[in-house]
């Protein structure tokens, strides 16, 4: 048996119901209450911060701008394992390596290129010493050509100039890990 | 005022006083209705903002409010680009065209007791002109600019706009049976004297369709099919930049504030206070209330406007078969019916139509 | 208002009638249809302008009002979806011509007919003058029609009517099986209607 047979009243709407929606109708009930809920958002707290003066609150693990991490001695943690580079999704990070004087592998090239990085957060993960990390920093831009290409010295001078935020944040998160 | 002007310049022929007044008036009626066109749009983004718990334009100088001025000097100073192959006088005369009827309705508005720049008889016939030239502008534009988008735009319009002038005048034809005067004055001076007065009870049917018949002559939101941004980029205005897009936005707005104006006035009382049956003018301190004025006009204004804004905030956008139903099937029957009743009730005296 | 020198309203006649004269010629001349369609438009608009001289003002306004408001609006529409190829139009022109010219014609022997019987001593119409009232155009043009031309004016009235229902009745067609949006039942429905709550027993794997 079709389903429409058995409910033949379904669809159709009865007299009754025809007079109340003239009502209603003609009372603008329908737009009356939707009105009334505009209305009411319109007098409720805002949702918006004010940018530059507010800022919404940070998680230690918040992934914004690349650093290379130095040990406490100044010595450069990476060591040009080239495992960041392999696990990286969108092929943002080239390394090459050589042997310094005093016989360990060291890069001496590391480029991330900020246009391909998608700020997973993998090469972080991937990397033994934690040389690179990824630090809070979000509010960045350039202004020319080629600035989209972090250095290997470039990034080594973001990890000394915000090395304190970044411990802090690692220590912060370390029992999760 | 009138007098002193004639004193000081009785070197001049008394007619050319008299259009040096009446000079005067126009810019200062014109200057007065741009003002309030810039703070029209901001009162719009705030109160949308507001509206989805945003803030609104906060950063051009004390909570936004100079924001209009920094809108005004960005559309001015911007190239004004004209498509290659559009017809290029066409293209730039359709902004001054959809302008002029704009402001040019504004000189019949009684602002305040006695006062309206063009004192006209059949007042109410032409602003239904005034509001139905509009349509030129944004039909021009359309067809100018040798666009796709844009031609649909008008065209949408143009339907649009015909469909709902026949509402707007049947509305218009129960004020002035109820006023018995086609001079916008004479129509407020009719409704003084308090509430109970006004035209908006006894033609609370009319009020309704001229208001929303209003919202629909003026393509704003939920009628705004012309413009269509997530259908048709921006409908009729899609190739004007700069300046002429500026004027557009102009006489949009413009439209918008006179019909809030004309809604008060014509069923509101206009320049009449609320108050004025219930509160005696002898009384000290609250009898100011009840004085007539434009503070009055313009709080009926401003509240017609907020409602346009607040309507645009909730209600999504009307189909267009759906536009045209509610124009000619509904509307117009509904101001016919109230027209007749009108009528039966006025000829055998009864009720509030004597 | 009387204290506008005469010169005046002379000067504004002129130059109006003359610049009407140049839009009326332009209409004609003009190879865009739409810019004829426009110069037809500021046609209307001068002469409305000419009958505000004449004081008739409900005249001047209904003119904009009807015409320029809501038929050239219309014309405006058609002309702009046609694609009017404009060199078969140029070739229409020397065709109907003589037609044009005799028809001009024909309005100039009726108007200058008028003017000399007129002359002639015959008050065939009368002076725009008596039609302005103490209590303006508007009324005085409302009390001739219902009282005086009454059935004039219904009987007009009634021939528009039936032109509008004559034009809708001969392009209205309803074709079978089309699925029309039903306002009033959609409008008139229940959420009960449209959703049923049904108990289903637990189905059990076999």
């Amino acid at each position: 048996m079709n389903d429409s047979e058995k409910r033949p009243a379904a669809g159709k709407p009865g007299p009754g119901d025809r007079i109340r929606a003239v009502f209603r109708t003609f009372a603008l009930w329908e737009l009356l209450r939707g009105l009334r809920v505009t209305l009411g958002n319109f007098f409720r707290r805002k949702v918006t911060l004010r940018y530059p003066e507010e800022k919404a609150p940070q998680s230690p693990r918040f992934r914004g701008l690349h650093a290379l991490r130095r040990y406490a001695n100044g010595e450069e943690r990476c060591i040009a394992c080239k495992l960041c580079e392999a696990v990286c999704p969108a092929l943002a990070i080239t390394i090459e390596s050589e042997v310094r004087e005093d016989g360990t592998r060291r890069a001496s090239r590391y480029d991330i290129d900020l246009f391909k990085c998608v700020y997973c957060g993998f090469c972080e993960e991937a990397c033994p010493v934690d040389a690179i990390v990824e630090t809070r920093i979000h509010e960045y831009h350039m202004e020319h050509r080629g600035e989209n290409i972090l250095t290997r010295e470039r990034l080594l001078e973001i990890g000394d100039r915000y090395e304190e935020q970044i411990a802090a944040d690692r220590s912060a998160d370390a029992s999760y890990r | 005022m009138t007098e002193l002007l004639s004193t000081w310049l009785d070197f001049l022929p008394p007619e050319a006083v008299g259009a040096l007044i009446d000079l005067v008036a126009i810019l200062a009626v014109t200057v007065v209705v741009i003002l309030c066109v810039a703070y029209a749009t901001y009162l719009e983004r705030k109160v949308i903002g507001f509206m989805q718990l945003r803030q609104g334009p906060n950063r051009v100088g004390f909570r936004g409010l100079l924001q209009p001025f920094a809108d005004v000097l960005k559309l001015l100073v911007k190239e004004i680009v004209i498509p290659g192959r559009a017809n290029r006088w066409l293209f730039l005369t359709a902004p001054v065209l959809a302008l002029v009827p704009a402001l040019a309705a504004w000189a019949v508005v009684p602002l305040f007791p006695g006062f309206a720049v063009a004192d006209l008889n059949a007042g109410l016939l032409y602003l239904l002109a005034m509001t139905s030239l509009g349509i030129y502008g944004i039909i021009l534009a359309g067809w100018a600019s040798n666009s796709k988008y844009a031609l649909l735009g008008a065209m949408r319009s143009a339907a649009q706009m015909v469909a709902y002038e026949i509402a707007m005048g049947f509305a218009l034809v129960g004020v002035l049976m109820a006023a018995g005067s086609l001079n916008l004055g004479d129509i407020v001076e009719k409704q003084a004297g308090g509430v109970g007065n006004w035209f908006v009870l006894p033609l609370l049917p009319l009020f309704l369709v001229y208001f929303i018949s209003g919202i629909a002559e003026t393509n704003r939101a939920p009628f705004d099919v012309a413009e269509g941004e997530s259908e048709i980029v921006a409908g009729f205005h899609v190739e004007y930049g700069g300046a002429t897009f500026a004027m557009f936005f102009l006489a949009e707005y413009a439209n918008m504030i006179l019909i809030a104006t004309l809604t008060a006035v014509l069923f509101l009382g206009g320049w009449d206070s609320p108050f004025a049956g219930l509160i005696d003018r002898q009384w000290p301190v609250v009898g100011i209330l009840a004085a007539p004025g434009l503070f009055w006009l313009a709080a009926k204004t401003f509240l017609f406007l907020f409602v346009f804004l607040w309507l645009r905030a909730t209600f999504p956008r009307y189909r267009y078969d759906q536009i045209m139903r509610l124009g000619w099937k509904v509307f117009i029957p509904v101001t016919l019916v109230w027209i007749g009743v009108e009528a039966v009730l006025s000829v055998l005296d009864m009720g509030p139509f004597k | 208002m009387q204290q506008i020198p005469e010169i005046f309203p002379l000067i504004l006649f002129y130059g109006w009638s003359g610049m009407l004269i140049a839009a009326a010629v332009g209409v004609i001349t003009a190879r865009n249809p739409v810019h004829s369609v426009l110069l037809l438009v500021l046609c209307f608009v001068i002469s409305a302008a000419i009958w505000l001289l004449l004081r008739a003002e409900f005249l001047a306004v209904a003119l904009v009002l009807v015409y320029v408001g809501a038929v050239m609006v219309l014309l405006l529409f058609v002309v702009m979806m046609l694609d009017i190829n404009v060199e078969r139009m140029r070739e229409g022109l020397t065709r109907y011509a003589p037609l044009g010219v005799l028809v001009g014609l024909l309005l100039a022997a009726q108007l200058s007919s008028v003017w000399w019987l007129r002359r002639s001593g015959l008050e065939i119409a009368a002076p725009a003058d008596t039609l302005v009232f103490e209590e303006g155009n508007t009324q005085a043009l409302g009390t001739l029609l219902y009282t005086e031309h009454l059935y004039a004016f219904e009987i007009a009235g009634y021939i528009l009517l039936l032109a509008i229902i004559g034009a809708i009745t001969l392009t209205l067609r309803r074709r079978k099986g089309l699925r029309v949006q039903q306002v009033s039942e959609q409008v008139a429905v229940r959420p009960e209607s449209r959703v049923r709550l049904v108990r289903m027993p637990v189905e059990k794997d076999e």
